[in-house]
């Protein structure tokens, strides 16, 4: 009943071809945008931003990023972490050169920087496949995190090696820094998040998307007909290292503030966004987003449920947080193996049908 | 669906959070994780003194104490959520325990006026108060832990280091590379030769760096690690047949779990410290009474009298001193963080005060000050006997070259200043 698509008729390709061609998965798309810019901000406190929307927000962009590459094109990569150092380092670089230049710039720049450097590291890509390339792109994570923690130009030579955001402001309104209001950094990462996915979304649906799709589905065959291996390799690690990158900036600059990179960007970060997008689903956007929330949200709710409703001691709730999630992982990856997405679009083809399934 | 399950957990929470008449304490607590057998003494006897107090005293001043801890895992990210999700419940000052965490709260609690007391670690220059308002670091920090192990090398070579090799094996981090500009300073004025081996995180490998050791024969090495890092470094000095009486660790390289791995080999390992060992105190009856044969004690409460158990109570010590201070202050006995402030600005430890509290000769004696934050830093050096199975005091607390860190303090806190738009002072 609710995802229809009798009486819903199209007169243009224009209308056939959109993101939501279903009626009401469109006006669902709406609610959701004007629910998150026009009713969120008014509400939200600095509990929400910091311990639940941003998280989940820069996250996702990661996870789209990420999701491009290893779901759309099919190469594997246990880089994102160094890459979003690479975001990070470069956007308190800029930050810290050109003060007067509006941080919305510099966070598109550390993207733009990130993305050069995903190039570099994608080389490899054009010679060795699989779970090779990820040992690959591995080099690249310790790589990364021993060049920002060993060359003392990256950090401005402070002494303990940590990057402290300064205080930033767009349209007079503090985004960076201490003096930041909820609202504020949760509208300036909602920003990035509904571009990023726009455009990953449109890429993904285009010429580009469908030659990353027939280099992940076989690259021969691809190259056969005419997809240039180099380019379509190379551009899905330039697009993906330019979210990923824009993701390490806003989680340094916006969200974190202060950062040491071994601890924020180490390796752990690489395979959290990785779950993520296997979670959530290879080759979805959605997916990204339902993967960012699952390993964002469920283990806050799960401490906020044991400990704060339930009164257990935090190190049993922590360990059980552990357990629970890695469960869920588990049964998730069992009962689905395509994801989060996957689980969703079978809800969708029910939903199309309820209530008279015959 | 989610949304409105986390709503409902977190009416909960704020519907459990207590009414405002009592003093309420966070602690950032770490119990899980890779540092969680460092995690569990320090919240041990971090909640164990607090519960004492309400038992025995009836909290502070006739406030009831309520503490609220919060799992960290020692991971930046859970720290965040841990402070904003405590922060609305009035706690009095955050005491995160971990060097990361410490500088993420540095500009977000300063913004939000609520103190934090980093103990001995944390960012060393936060000891001009001028500069940073809101955070504390007494009774001594890194820096000075520094000058007192050169100190100390000092006095068994009869005041002259000239022509020694020192090596420092140190965690590569912030928390790390904080002793480095002070010990290369200390190089200068003393005229030893200084070597850095960083160790990568988590630390579990360090042949290459004790191969060096091996190889160049330093004549003392100093340690900054933090976890499973030290025992390896314990181990790997024994294998090595370095001398342990040249070994000397920063306090946080010194507890049980550090040298009982490496058994009898670890014997005579050094480590700095700036309270007291053991259970031999007039407050550990109290203890006993109040809160182990209650059946109150935080965790297992197996952890009682160990090295890091003894810093969480004094930990927790300082902070109910600096509130009794605040109340006497104000006049009032339900502080707000902004009176808790001032209460740690005019902390005064005497030995009388500590006797007092059934400590005596437990930590150094130190003033705290608008602009002195950190305390007099004063330390001592603790040695390891593996027979016994006990840490012992060997040296008096010694005060650290004052002369050479000041400077240092001064042009990082002010470096800080310019770079965050802060103007110093008192007011």
């Amino acid at each position: 009943m609710l995802y229809r698509e009798a009486g819903d008729f199209k007169t243009s390709y224009v209308e056939d071809s959109q993101t939501f061609p279903i009626k009401f998965d469109r006006y669902r798309y709406y609610f959701v945008l004007v629910f998150a810019f026009a009713i969120v901000p008014f509400v939200i406190n600095d509990y929400w931003v910091n311990a639940i929307f941003m998280p989940f927000l820069i996250y996702s962009i990661a996870a789209i990023g990420l999701n491009i590459l290893v779901g759309y094109c099919g190469q594997v990569s246990l880089g994102t972490g160094g890459f979003m150092a690479v975001g990070a380092y470069a956007s308190y670089k800029l930050m810290t050169a050109f003060p007067d230049v509006n941080i919305f710039f510099h966070i598109i720049a550390a993207g733009g920087i990130t993305a050069l450097v995903g190039v570099l590291f994608g080389l490899p890509s054009l010679r060795i496949k699989g779970f090779y390339l990820a040992v690959a792109t591995l080099a690249a994570q310790f790589f990364l995190v021993w060049l920002f923690n060993r060359v003392s130009w990256f950090y401005n030579y402070s002494a303990s090696g940590q990057i402290n955001a300064p205080e930033r402001s767009v349209f007079g309104v503090e985004v960076t820094g201490a003096n930041t209001e909820a609202w504020a950094t949760y509208l300036f990462c909602l920003v990035f998040t509904v571009a990023c996915a726009i455009i990953a979304r449109n890429l993904t649906r285009g010429a580009q998307g469908r030659k990353w799709m027939a280099i992940r589905d076989m690259d021969i065959a691809a190259e056969i007909i005419g997809v240039d291996p180099l380019k379509a390799k190379l551009s899905a690690f330039a697009v993906s290292s330019f979210f990923v990158g824009i993701a390490g900036a806003l989680f340094f600059a916006v969200y974190l503030g202060a950062v040491e990179v071994g601890e924020a960007f180490g390796i752990q970060k690489s395979f959290l966004v990785l779950f993520m997008v296997i979670i959530g689903g290879l080759g979805s956007i959605f997916g990204s987003f339902a993967g960012a929330a699952f390993l964002v949200l469920l283990p806050v709710l799960l401490k906020n449920t044991l400990v704060g409703a339930l009164g257990w001691p935090t190190d049993l709730a922590a360990h059980l947080e552990f357990m629970i999630v890695g469960a869920l992982i588990i049964v998730f990856l069992i009962a689905e193996p395509h994801g989060l997405a996957q689980l969703w679009r079978v809800a969708k083809e029910k939903l199309r049908l309820w209530p008279f399934p015959h | 669906m989610k949304m409105k399950l986390i709503a409902t957990a977190l009416a909960a929470v704020v519907a459990a959070a207590p009414a405002m008449a009592e003093v309420t304490f966070s602690a950032l607590s770490y119990r899980t994780g890779p540092y969680a057998a460092n995690g569990i003494p320090f919240a041990d006897g971090y909640q164990d003194y607090f519960t004492l107090l309400n038992e025995r005293d009836g909290g502070i001043g006739g406030e009831k104490i309520n503490l609220v801890e919060c799992e960290t895992g020692y991971n930046t990210e859970k720290g965040v959520e841990c402070y904003e999700s405590t922060k609305g419940t009035g706690a009095l000052v955050y005491q995160p325990l971990s060097t990361g965490i410490t500088y993420q709260l540095i500009p977000k609690a300063t913004a939000d006026s609520i103190p934090i007391h980093s103990m001995g670690y944390g960012r060393t220059s936060a000891k001009n108060g001028e500069v940073f308002r809101w955070v504390f670091n007494y009774p001594a920090n890194y820096w000075d832990g520094a000058s007192i192990a050169i100190k100390h090398l000092l006095d068994i070579n009869g005041g002259d280091l000239s022509g020694k090799k020192v090596a420092l094996v140190y965690h590569n981090s912030a928390y790390g590379k904080e002793p480095i500009r002070t010990l290369e300073e200390l190089a200068k004025k003393h005229g030893y030769e200084l070597s850095l081996l960083p160790v990568d995180h988590p630390g579990q490998e360090q042949k290459s760096q004790w191969l060096q050791i091996r190889r160049d024969r330093p004549d003392y090495v100093l340690m900054w690690g933090w976890g499973v890092m030290n025992q390896v470094a314990i181990q790997e000095a024994v294998n090595i047949r370095f001398p342990m009486e040249n070994f000397i660790g920063i306090w946080w390289s010194g507890s049980e779990n550090d040298v009982k791995p490496a058994g009898d080999g670890a014997n005579g390992y050094k480590a700095l410290t700036f309270h007291n060992f053991g259970t031999n105190y007039p407050l550990f009856d109290d203890l006993k009474t109040h809160v182990i044969d209650k059946g109150l004690a935080a965790g297992a409460g197996d952890q009682v009298g160990t090295v890091l158990y003894n810093r969480g109570l004094y930990a927790a010590m300082l902070a109910a001193e600096a509130a009794k201070t605040a109340q006497g202050i104000h006049g009032v006995t339900a502080i707000t963080p902004a009176q808790m402030r001032d209460g740690m600005e005019a902390l005064e430890m005497t030995e009388a005060k500590m006797a007092e509290l059934g400590l005596p000769n437990f930590g150094p004696e130190f003033s705290v000050s608008c602009q002195n934050h950190g305390g007099n830093g004063f330390g001592a050096v603790g040695q390891w006997d593996a027979a016994a199975g006990e840490w012992k005091m060997i040296t008096d607390y010694m005060q650290s070259d004052q002369d050479v860190l000041q400077p240092l303090i001064e042009a990082d806190s002010a470096a800080y200043a310019s770079e965050n738009g802060i103007t110093a002072g008192c007011n």
